[in-house]
């Protein structure tokens, strides 16, 4: 009874997904254990959120693909005004226009895009796709541009960064001309040095900091010093759990949520760091699969940005705290403490169960 | 036709699909080789250099400075200690704008420009993660004021802290010393020396005195706490301490009391008193008037009152007991007169005529005696009683300045005594040698004949005049002054006991001795020229008066009242009691304190009177505020009855003549 309960509940959930996922989240658990100080607390809370996320990536699991692509459209919408209202009547917190208060609870439009912006231009694409041409290419670019530059106005140039990389990848995958692609490669570099004077006071300092972190030892580049002391003084095997030093004796900032990485890779060292590199690796690999055998171009295309934005995502965040990369928020997905972002992963993971497992109910 | 178009593009596109699929995953796995490798470098390669980043990040050493030992007196009487009081601290490291926490801990606390001076210099030699003290020795209001608002001031601490305290203010200050902070030249010595370990440039250091000389011994050694600190620099434990150990205390051969009843006995004359114990060497009492609160410089001394140190035209800074030097006057004289029996140059009984001056070979240049028309009939004991220039005139002639160079020289005149004090000078007893050396000028006979009475070339210290004194007293047995008794050790309380070593022995017949030491005897007496001083000594009492020009008088003739007080000779005199069994031996120089009896001779009274029989002098009268004090109601004020003039009024103060033409 139990058994079968069981199995029509996951019926609609990849295993293997679900397993890596599983794995990740306890490390993750794990981990923010330690980095939070031993705090019981803190880890109930990431569990309530975990319990969350879980039930979201069950609900996105189990949408079946038609009502996916029909959603796209007017979550788009929904994204761009309330991108507009932010702008408009939006609170701002440290320094930065993000959040919009809906009276019971503050909402963040531009983690919404991170969804939204593939999934409308992967319905977009699909929707052509028997006559893709240039044109449509122009307006996909148009579709992604409008909240790429809403949101970078905030200014949150990381989540804009993100968003773009996930539209991107969706052109990309949809057949954007290597042509296009080399030439927007040339004019990217070309128009550095006018992003430059575009970019704010404290943009610049991040990316000159990464050049330099030892500059501003206890300024701009305190993060980037502080988190590669912990990950070079981790050494081959760690110091072991709940011994890390730089982690415990409070100086990694934000050692629960961007900066977690560096607790683990101080307690677990270089073989900890291989072991969750390789997770991850499988869970992109697992998801590139999963896109590559998706029946249609939407669910194709979804799979793909998916998956690829969650490389972006385990990238950018490692890079940073590795020091190879601008410190930007972003969170390790699945192991960062904080709800937003678990919901936004799990809801992704969910999406690609679902394209795995509806294609799967249709061939059989 | 739509359909078939798309079908036969179908398989087509899946395939340029999952190409662009392979290169997205190719990147993916470049991407993570990108971190992998650079995982490698930092936990492998750079592993060694952050395990020390992040060491030195967690773990702080703090050096631990050790007590410093306390100097007491040969009964116990502190001198130096230490107290415990509260300073308040800032961790640059953990404050942004320094200047803004000390305008807003001004606030709470007094922070006086000076505080502020301190703290920059100490800021400039401190690593950023020490606590710089921006108040020192806070009051208990204060103490509570701030500790009501610590929670707003990160990285300001309030800590205990000792800090040296010179109980007894200016007495025994020049011989004590002082201490203060390590200077940038003080370091590098240290380094030069090895020790550079066991000091931080914010520490202090024995500067002059005792506190300089025994800095070795007084210090202790340097202890170490490797404390964990988080980020904020708060140390969240200890994991290992080296203790400190506790500098080691001086006990001194000084008496604190006699110290303080010859620093009294000074009045406001300028000066220096050293009582010596023949028998051992010991210095009873080393004193240097004016003296100074050596308290003013352990912090760091006021502009103000550095300044004032410095320009007081009284020179309080200046150390006269074993700096300062001095022609000795007819203090010299005894030691002639030894000179004489010992080589053969006199008999007790040969006796001279004096009419009142002495002249070099036939119609040659004249020597003045101090008393014109001369002493009469003298013979030794009453050239010294009377202190008769004109005997000595003779007799520095027939032994010669080499003769009185060597014989003269093994009571230590005109060299350093070796006393445990830094700084000591030589001062000078001529020769034919030193002469030719220093002006490549041959000696002339009558240049001995002045130094026959203690003037010409001849500069001393204090310190010898009773060096040589007590040598004397201690029939030709030569100890070396010491101030230090005995070096306890602070934890065991072991002492270490400076022996008295005896380092040398004049050789002389035990009458000789005799005899000089019934004159200086006489000289006390009815007769002498320090009868007054002497007058109902308890104790025989054995003395000896001088006088040393200050000023050249082309001719004139010296009268104490017209000279400006400046341009007075200096007073000297030599002594020692009981004369059969000596205790206690001195030396003592008044500057412009006009001639030996008058002002160093009564000084001499009151120590003796003190140190053999106990009595104390009177308390003096409280100093009222004198701003146009004349100088002969200074001079009355310093006598301590002026009723009660000297038998010879002008004393040795003639003996300048000598060389005064």
């Amino acid at each position: 009874m139990i058994n079968r309960l069981l199995a029509y509940l996951g019926r609609h959930l990849d295993r293997q997904l679900l397993t890596l996922v599983s794995l990740l989240l306890v490390i993750g658990l794990i981990t923010l254990y330690s980095a939070s100080g031993t705090s019981l607390e803190r880890v109930g809370a990431q569990l309530a959120n975990i319990s969350v996320a879980l039930v979201v990536m069950w609900v996105a699991a189990n949408v079946p693909l038609h009502y996916l692509s029909r959603i796209a459209l007017p979550l788009y919408v929904l994204g761009l005004l309330l991108l507009v209202a932010v702008d408009l009547v939006g609170e701002i917190v440290n320094g930065a226009q993000r959040w919009l208060d809906l009276g019971f609870t503050r909402i963040q439009p531009s983690e919404l895009m991170k969804i939204a912006v593939p999934l409308m231009l992967a319905w977009y694409f699909d929707r052509y796709e028997a006559v893709l041409k240039m044109s449509n290419f122009v307006v996909g670019a148009i579709l992604l541009g409008v909240p790429v530059l809403l949101i970078a106005k905030q200014p949150d140039l990381g989540t804009a960064l993100l968003v773009a990389a996930a539209g991107f990848y969706v052109l990309f995958l949809a057949g954007l001309s290597w042509k296009i692609l080399i030439g927007l490669v040339v004019l990217g570099a070309a128009s550095v040095p006018f992003l430059w004077s575009m970019l704010h006071d404290y943009q610049r300092q991040r990316v000159l900091t990464l050049l330099d972190p030892s500059q501003d030892p206890l300024g701009a580049g305190y993060h980037t010093i502080q988190s590669s002391i912990a990950l070079g003084s981790g050494g081959l095997f760690g110091k072991g759990w709940l011994n890390g030093t730089q982690a415990h004796l409070d100086f990694l900032p934000e050692r629960t949520t961007d900066f977690i990485f560096a607790v683990y890779g101080e307690e677990f060292g270089l073989l900890g760091n291989l072991v969750l590199l390789a997770l991850f690796l499988v869970v992109i690999a697992r998801g590139l699969v999963i896109s590559a055998n998706a029946p249609t171009l939407f669910t194709r295309l979804l799979a793909g940005a998916i998956t690829l934005t969650l490389f972006t995502y385990v990238f950018v965040n490692i890079g940073m705290v590795a020091g190879i990369l601008p410190v930007v928020g972003v969170p390790l997905p699945l192991i960062s403490y904080g709800g937003t972002s678990l919901v936004t992963i799990l809801f992704g993971v969910g999406l690609l169960m679902s394209i795995q497992t509806h294609r799967r109910l249709v061939q059989t | 036709m739509k359909r078939a178009v798309e079908l036969r593009n179908h398989q087509r596109e899946l395939y340029y699909y999952q190409i662009r699929l392979a290169i997205a995953g190719a990147v993916v796995l470049v991407a993570f080789l990108m971190l992998f490798t650079r995982f490698v470098y930092l936990q492998v390669v750079q592993h060694d250099y952050y395990h020390l980043l992040a060491e030195q990040n967690r773990v702080q050493i703090v050096p631990v400075v050790p007590n410093r030992g306390v100097i007491v007196d040969r009964n116990g009487v502190t001198l130096a200690n230490n107290f415990a009081a509260y300073t308040l601290e800032i961790t640059p490291a953990q404050v942004k704008n320094v200047n803004a926490v000390i305008d807003e801990l001004a606030r709470l606390v007094d922070i006086t420009p000076k505080d502020r001076r301190r703290f920059q210099k100490l800021r400039e030699v401190s690593p950023d993660f020490a606590g710089i003290p921006i108040r020192t020795r806070l009051n208990d209001e204060e103490v509570a004021r701030f500790a009501v608002h610590r929670f707003r001031h990160p990285g300001v601490e309030l800590n205990a802290r000792l800090f040296r305290h010179y109980p007894n203010s200016e007495i025994a200050s020049h011989v004590v010393g002082y201490i203060g902070r390590v200077s940038e030249r003080d370091y590098l010595d240290l380094q030069r020396q090895g020790l550079g370990f066991n000091y931080s440039k914010s520490d202090y250091i024995g500067k002059v005195g005792l506190e300089a000389r025994y800095e070795a011994q007084l210090r202790g050694v340097t202890g170490f706490e490797h404390v964990e600190t988080d980020a904020n620099g708060r140390s969240v434990r200890t994991l290992r301490s080296i203790l400190p150990v506790p500098g080691d205390n001086l006990l001194l051969a000084l008496d604190a009391k006699l110290q303080r009843v010859a620093e009294q006995a000074f009045g406001d004359h300028r000066g220096a008193l050293v009582a010596i114990e023949p028998a051992t060497g010991g210095v009873l009492a080393l004193v240097s008037r004016p003296g100074f609160d050596p308290n003013l410089f352990v912090e760091g001394i006021e502009p103000a009152h550095w300044e004032a140190l410095n320009k007081s035209p009284d020179h309080p800074l200046n150390n006269r007991a074993w700096q300062g030097v001095y022609p000795p006057g007819s203090t010299f004289k005894p030691f002639m007169a030894l000179a004489g029996l010992e080589l053969g140059k006199r008999t007790p009984s040969y006796s001279i005529s004096d009419p009142g001056y002495f002249v070099l070979g036939s119609g040659g240049h004249v020597f003045r005696d101090w008393k014109a028309g001369g002493h009469g009939r003298v013979d030794m004991h009453l050239a010294i009683v009377q202190s008769c220039d004109t005997y000595f005139y003779g007799l520095a002639q027939d032994l010669g300045i080499d003769a009185i160079h060597q014989f003269i020289g093994q009571f230590g005149l005109g060299q350093r005594t070796g006393i445990d004090i830094d700084g000591e000078v030589g001062g000078l007893l001529p020769s034919q040698e030193w002469k030719q050396r220093r002006f490549k000028q041959k000696w002339f006979v009558g240049d001995t004949i002045s130094v026959g009475i203690g003037q010409g070339y001849n500069l001393t210290t204090p310190l010898q005049l009773a060096h040589a004194t007590a040598v004397l007293a201690n029939n030709g047995r030569i100890f070396r002054p010491h101030v230090v008794q005995h070096i306890q050790d602070s934890q065991t309380r072991e002492l270490t006991t400076i022996e008295p070593q005896p380092i040398g022995q004049v050789e002389f017949k035990e009458q000789n001795l005799r005899l000089i030491r019934e004159a200086m005897v006489d000289v006390m007496r009815p007769g002498g020229t320090a009868a007054w001083a002497g007058s109902g000594a308890k104790y025989a009492f054995a003395g000896k008066t001088g006088t040393a020009q200050v000023i050249g008088l082309r001719g004139q003739k010296y009268d104490e009242d017209r000279i400006h007080e400046r341009h007075r000779d200096h007073a000297l005199f030599i002594a020692f009691a009981p004369a059969e069994d000596p205790k206690i031996a001195l030396g003592i120089l008044v500057e412009n304190g006009g001639h030996g009896s008058s002002t160093a001779a009564p000084i001499a009274r009151k120590v003796v009177d003190y140190y053999l029989l106990g009595i104390e002098p009177k308390p003096p009268a409280p100093p009222a505020p004198r701003p146009a004090r004349t100088v002969a109601a200074a001079a009355a004020e310093a006598a301590p009855s002026p009723a009660a003039p000297p038998q010879e009024p002008a004393a040795a103060a003639a003996d300048n003549d000598g060389g005064g033409e």
